[in-house]
């Protein structure tokens, strides 16, 4: 049942459609502030040396284990301390993504109205389209035709119809409730079988993905813009932290992310159906993503026609992110497409706000299930129950959410290097299951373990650096965030350090 | 030669579509193929359960209709018992293996 050999191009297109969505184009837009330079070299260096080799070698480690999922590999491996250690840093980074693209998309919807009829609008598209492929049985070609030219033309109508939320409900700004809904949104969606919701709004959301990435690089290829940022910005605004370690867990998404072993040995590995092909899957995956996040790093650095306007976008740390992307991006598209600028905007908006959206559902439908599992394991019955695990997952991140960043809801961004770290510790423990394997088989190990010291490095320093930051901003919240991930951070390093001596010890016994 | 261009043409449409279509299939089905497949067979042992509720001593209101679907349900009810932990069938009167 689980396992279904598929073509590799086929395989490639899941892959790729599954890693790639907000993280590569936020991370990159927020890192941008540094200048081009370092972002554009770190995406560059880290897909060809990090992303690939983490997101290949995740597919194969999961193929030579019975295409079992990297958590339960690293149970196999390393041991079931190190498996209960990926299942917290699973929880966190799940906890982190959701709150923080729920932040970005109330932002996104604030700042731009024109995209909420479309951006909500998608929704019933995709509840149409489950039906009429599971119900009418009609022909997939014709209903994502339909689908797309659906969404699009929403997307026209969308500058016609802003929607903006009352100034104030219950002493809640717009972005705050905006969060409400969302999270309302999400725990509903995640209850809904797959085939309702989930599977047909995947698919549209894969199919809007190569037709706006292809959009925004045919946009820059006819409108030929400058890029008006530095390549190295000497005039950072004021409390921007420094560039290194920061931007090695600011830009996650894009040059190495741990998100992508769970899809590699979630789903991927189960369809591979020879080995040769795991390098193609897995390489490309992360080739298409870093075509991303280098989409991200042109229109927030090219989008805008002068330094100052850009400079003006980037006051502050994590003040240009996603709305920059959209901003920047907008003026490619408009330039090159002859496209005009408010529809424009509301495409790049909807675009963004898909990609967090369905991460969002899947994020809260794998926080249950992990909330399940520990009633399992623990014997907690009432963890068990759906709607009680659905709660707590989204009353988890709505406190994250407002916790972070205020009632206002405008300052969770805060979170995303935190989310970055998170991220990279978990890409960390799958490259330490991968190494551990390669020393096994007795070949070099010097791939998996510069990754690996370098990814345990900068988190480590970037925990750090934002522990210092925290403490005296007194933001206690954040600061209690980060000491726990600093623990799990030590715990990796500690694990990687104990599992490599003794398994160098034994390769070094072996005659 | 005109005709043979034509349906060549055609043909090489049709081929198009079919190729088109397989892929966005497998695009759309692709990833939740074992996810549903789950969902559909959970749905089944359920139903299995209420076919088979009352030779099992489980009071099923619907037997009338149930009874009917038995000897329709028979070649299915050796893997239902085997999925749901019983290697032998868990009915004397009825066995299947």
């Amino acid at each position: 049942m689980d396992y279904v050999p598929t073509n590799k191009f086929i395989i490639w297109g899941h892959h790729f459609t599954s890693v790639a969505g907000a993280a590569p184009i936020i991370g990159p837009a927020i890192a941008v502030i540094w200048g081009w330079g370092p972002a554009f070299a770190w995406v560059i260096l880290g897909t060809i040396f990090f992303a690939g080799v983490h997101d290949a070698g995740a597919i194969w480690a999961s193929v030579r284990h019975k295409a079992r999922s990297i958590g339960a590999v690293t149970g196999d491996v390393i041991g079931p301390r190190a498996r209960s250690l990926f299942m917290i840093v699973i929880f966190l980074v799940l906890l982190m993504v959701n709150a923080v693209f729920a932040v970005a998309i109330s932002g996104l919807l604030v700042n731009n109205p024109s995209a909420v009829v479309p951006a909500w609008g998608a929704i019933i598209v995709a509840l149409i389209i489950g039906q009429m492929i599971y119900r009418f049985r009609i022909n997939l070609l014709a209903v994502s035709i339909i689908g797309v030219v659906a969404l699009y033309a929403l997307i026209g109508i969308g500058p016609s119809v802003p929607v903006e939320l009352p100034e104030s409900v219950l002493g809640l700004p717009a972005n705050s409730q905006w969060i409400v809904l969302l999270f309302l949104y999400a725990a509903i969606a995640s209850l809904l079988p797959v085939w309702v919701l989930l599977q047909p709004r995947d698919y549209i959301n894969g199919l809007q993905l190569f037709i706006g990435l292809g959009l925004v690089y045919a946009a820059i290829l006819l409108s030929n813009p400058s890029i008006v940022a530095p390549a190295f910005n000497s005039d950072v605004p004021a409390g921007t932290p420094s560039l290194i370690p920061l931007l090695f867990v600011t830009i996650a998404c894009g040059a190495i992310s741990g998100f992508h072993g769970l899809v590699s040995s979630g789903t991927t590995s189960k369809q591979i159906s020879n080995e040769k092909d795991v390098r193609f899957v897995g390489y490309f995956g992360a080739v298409g993503e870093g075509c991303l996040a280098l989409a991200a790093i042109l229109a927030t650095t090219a989008g805008f026609a002068t330094l100052g306007e850009w400079r003006e976008i980037y006051g502050a740390f994590g003040d240009g992110g996603v709305n920059a992307f959209v901003t920047g991006g907008a003026n490619i598209v408009a330039a090159g497409t002859g496209l005009s600028e408010a529809i424009a905007v509301t495409l790049l908006t909807v675009m963004a706000v898909l990609f967090a959206g369905t991460t969002m559902d899947t994020g809260v439908r794998l926080q249950r299930y992990i909330m399940q599992e520990w009633g399992t394991i623990y014997n907690l019955p009432i963890l068990k129950s759906v709607p009680i695990s659905t709660a707590i997952a989204v009353g988890a991140c709505l406190a994250l959410a407002f916790g972070a960043g205020g009632v206002d809801g405008t300052g969770g961004m805060l979170l995303w290097p935190l989310f970055g770290t998170t991220n990279q510790l978990l890409a960390g423990l799958t490259l330490l299951v991968m190494t551990v394997i390669i020393v096994r088989l007795g070949r070099s190990m010097w791939f998996t373990l510069i990754p690996l010291s370098f990814l345990l490095f900068m988190t480590t320093l970037a925990l750090l650096v934002q522990l210092k930051t925290f403490y005296d901003a007194g933001n206690w919240f954040l600061f209690s965030l980060d000491i726990l991930i600093l623990v799990a951070a030590v715990m990796v390093l500690l694990e990687a350090v104990g599992v490599l001596r003794k398994h160098l010890r034994n390769a070094a016994a072996t005659p | 030669m005109a005709s043979d261009g034509k349906h060549g043409g055609a043909g090489r449409w049709r081929q198009w579509f079919r190729r088109a279509s397989y892929c966005a299939e497998e695009l759309y089905f692709g990833r939740y193929r074992s996810t549903i497949a789950r969902a559909r067979r959970d749905e089944e042992d359920l139903f299995m359960l209420l076919v088979y509720s009352e030779m099992m001593g489980v009071p099923n209101p619907a037997s009338y209709y149930t009874m009917e679907l038995q000897p329709l349900l028979l070649e299915r009810f050796h893997d239902w018992h085997r999925r749901m932990g019983m290697e032998r069938s868990p009915l004397d009167h009825f066995r299947c293996c």
